[in-house]
């Protein structure tokens, strides 16, 4: 099983990136279960969602406490939550922000991204890469094409998928856009051939 | 066709499927999605011959089932938690006068304080009310036993109940099978009402009945919940016939081969236990699990059989009666009469707090080794320091108010 926990704030589509995903690895023949933290929900506030995905059917219900990969959505987190509790030594780490990992290790912002090993924690820009290509800052489905690109758990074209599958038009032809960028910017992060 | 669908959603489908003719709904969480997606499947015709009431109340919700129900439609609502209290006069009506409806409930505490979160105080204060209760394990088995509450609905003229865990399943994507309309026709044909209001033939019914007769009446209503104990199975194996899948059924056994000890269980916290049972299995532990599908009527000879040969019995249950206990585990304690089996109760995931596999085998861990008095309330992960602090309260000097607002305020410290 792989397990992956997001965390951001109300408004940025978080338990939305938890369900999206879910459907990307569905359609990919796997096992899917997505399920946000429920409270009352409101723009700006804390929120968790989370996503497994296996080769065979999930009963699991208890939150995911020990994460494979985090998908932290908004950096300013830090000081409310702990967010990168429990995630793995061999776990993957997406951080949404237009710094560079050296800078965010260098004021000590990258969480556990030290001990990781190489090639598991990544910054991307989705907020600005959605400002660009959906017009909107909202960085879900940029963090998606993000944790295709990192994880390999599904593919961008899965990803791609499921948000025409949520949405249609210009909204879905500009996520799609956003995770397509996203999805780039990290393999030339991490030196790795777009075409792989 | 199987597809990657919130709970809710899967549900509204399985239901429209069901071709209801009147859906009156107030909205609450965790139901809402529900009601949402079904009056919007009205709105744009993908219902057809449906009409959908918004009502005031909930109240008015139960009420104008119980008058569609009575005009011989197939009729259908959903609540949670405040919401089902607020029927509660109704609930009563509709099994009293027989009315087949059916209603999802969102399972969700009740306060105060107010809680929104998940557990199965609603449904386990309504469990007199005459209504049939089946409970589901995954969304899978919510969608499908909504296909079956409506055959017994209808079959026996008694209301049904749908319990699901609110958030758990309701707001969770996982797959779902959804019933294909042409199998749904074919297993649930339309509603034949064997009396229905007509203005053009005026008739009354549920006339006041008397010392004389009353006793009589509620005989029948028991022997009805009586029977449903028949045709919940046959109305299970049909529908595995048809569909090709397990689901309902009045209880489930996993893994009894040579329990000595079973958890019991209801609801959405089933495949957690489940899981724990497989790792502790491999780990030389002779423990299982029975899955209790339906609650009300209570399945007593299938559960006494099912435990015939356990040695401990651990109920793990989402509520309990306040200064008696837990309500499932005094089930299955009598259910158990005069057999060798210790029965354990405790109450988890109380108002949406989580149940995880460390506590689970924390819990199970503590009753092997006789860590734990049987016969006696156990909570599950309760925080003994906080509690223990406030009992001791009165005799500090501290002025003395709701415990609640003094843990309010020290959480929030």
């Amino acid at each position: 099983m792989f397990s992956v926990r997001i965390h951001g704030r109300g408004g940025q589509g978080t338990v939305t990136a938890a369900e999206l995903l879910s459907v990307a690895a569905f359609d990919e023949g796997r096992y899917a279960q997505a399920f946000p933290t429920f409270g009352s929900e409101r723009t700006g506030a804390p929120v968790v969602a989370y996503c497994r995905i296996d080769d065979r059917p999930i009963r699991l219900r208890e939150p995911i406490e020990h994460p494979d990969a985090l998908i932290v959505q908004d950096l300013t987190l830090l000081h409310q939550t702990s967010i990168f509790a429990g995630l793995s030594p061999r776990g993957f780490l997406l951080l949404n922000t237009s710094r560079t990992l050296e800078e965010l290790l260098e004021h000590g912002l990258a969480g556990p991204a030290a001990e990781l090993p190489a090639g598991h924690t990544v910054t991307v820009a989705g907020t600005e890469l959605a400002r660009t290509h959906l017009g909107r800052p909202l960085p879900n489905a940029g963090l998606l094409g993000a944790f295709a690109a990192l994880t390999g758990q599904v593919s961008l074209a899965s990803v791609s998928d499921a948000i025409r599958g949520r949405f249609a038009g210009a909204v879905a032809a500009g996520n799609v856009a956003t995770a397509e960028a996203a999805h780039e910017q990290v393999l030339t992060t991490l030196g790795r051939p777009a075409d792989a | 066709m199987r597809s990657q669908i919130e709970g809710s959603q899967a549900v509204a489908q399985a239901i429209a499927r069901c071709r209801p003719q009147v859906i009156a709904a107030y909205p609450i969480s965790p139901q809402t999605h529900i009601v949402e997606s079904l009056s919007d499947l009205v709105r744009t015709g993908d219902l057809e011959g449906c009409e959908y009431l918004m009502v005031e109340s909930e109240f008015g919700a139960m009420s104008a089932c119980i008058g569609a129900a009575a005009a011989g439609t197939r009729t259908y609502t959903a609540t949670s938690s405040q919401g089902l209290l607020f029927m509660a006069e109704a609930l009563f009506n509709a099994s009293g006068l027989g009315l087949p409806t059916v209603m999802t409930v969102a399972n969700r505490a009740i306060g105060a304080p107010i809680n929104i979160w998940n557990d199965h105080s609603d449904t386990m204060a309504m469990r007199d009310s005459g209504w049939i209760q089946l409970y589901a394990e995954s969304n899978q088995e919510a969608a499908d036993l909504h296909l079956q509450a409506f055959r017994l609905a209808e079959q026996l003229e008694l209301p049904v109940m749908v319990c699901m865990d609110g958030f758990v399943l309701t707001h969770a994507f996982e797959p779902v099978d959804l019933p294909e309309q042409a199998d749904v026709d074919a297993y649930l044909p339309p509603r034949v009402p064997r009396q229905a209001l007509d203005p053009e033939e005026p008739m009354t019914i549920g006339a006041m009945v008397g010392p004389e007769a009353f006793t009589e009446v509620r005989y029948l209503m028991h022997a009805k919940q009586a029977a449903a104990l028949d045709i919940i199975p046959t109305l299970a194996s049909e529908f595995e016939e048809r569909f090709g899948r397990s689901s309902g059924g009045l209880v489930r056994p996993y893994r009894l081969d040579g329990a000595e000890i079973v958890v019991v269980a209801l609801g959405s916290i089933l495949g957690t236990i489940q899981d724990v049972v497989d790792t502790l299995r491999e780990e030389g532990v002779p423990i299982g699990v029975l899955g209790i599908g339906c609650f009300r009527p209570w399945p007593e000879e299938e559960v006494r059989a099912a435990l015939a040969s356990a040695r401990q019995v651990l109920v793990v249950e989402r509520s309990f009666a306040p200064g008696v206990g837990g309500i499932v585990s005094r089930d299955v304690r009598l259910s158990l009469n005069g057999l060798a089996a210790e029965v354990f109760e405790v109450a988890a995931g109380l108002g949406g707090r989580p149940v995880t596999r460390e506590s689970l085998r924390r819990l199970i861990a503590d009753v092997r080794e006789g860590r734990m008095p049987a016969n006696t309330l156990h909570f599950l992960d309760l925080d003994t320091q906080v509690v223990q602090r406030e009992l001791r309260r009165p005799g500090t000097g501290v002025p003395p108010g709701p415990h609640v607002d003094h843990l309010t305020r020290e959480s929030g410290r």
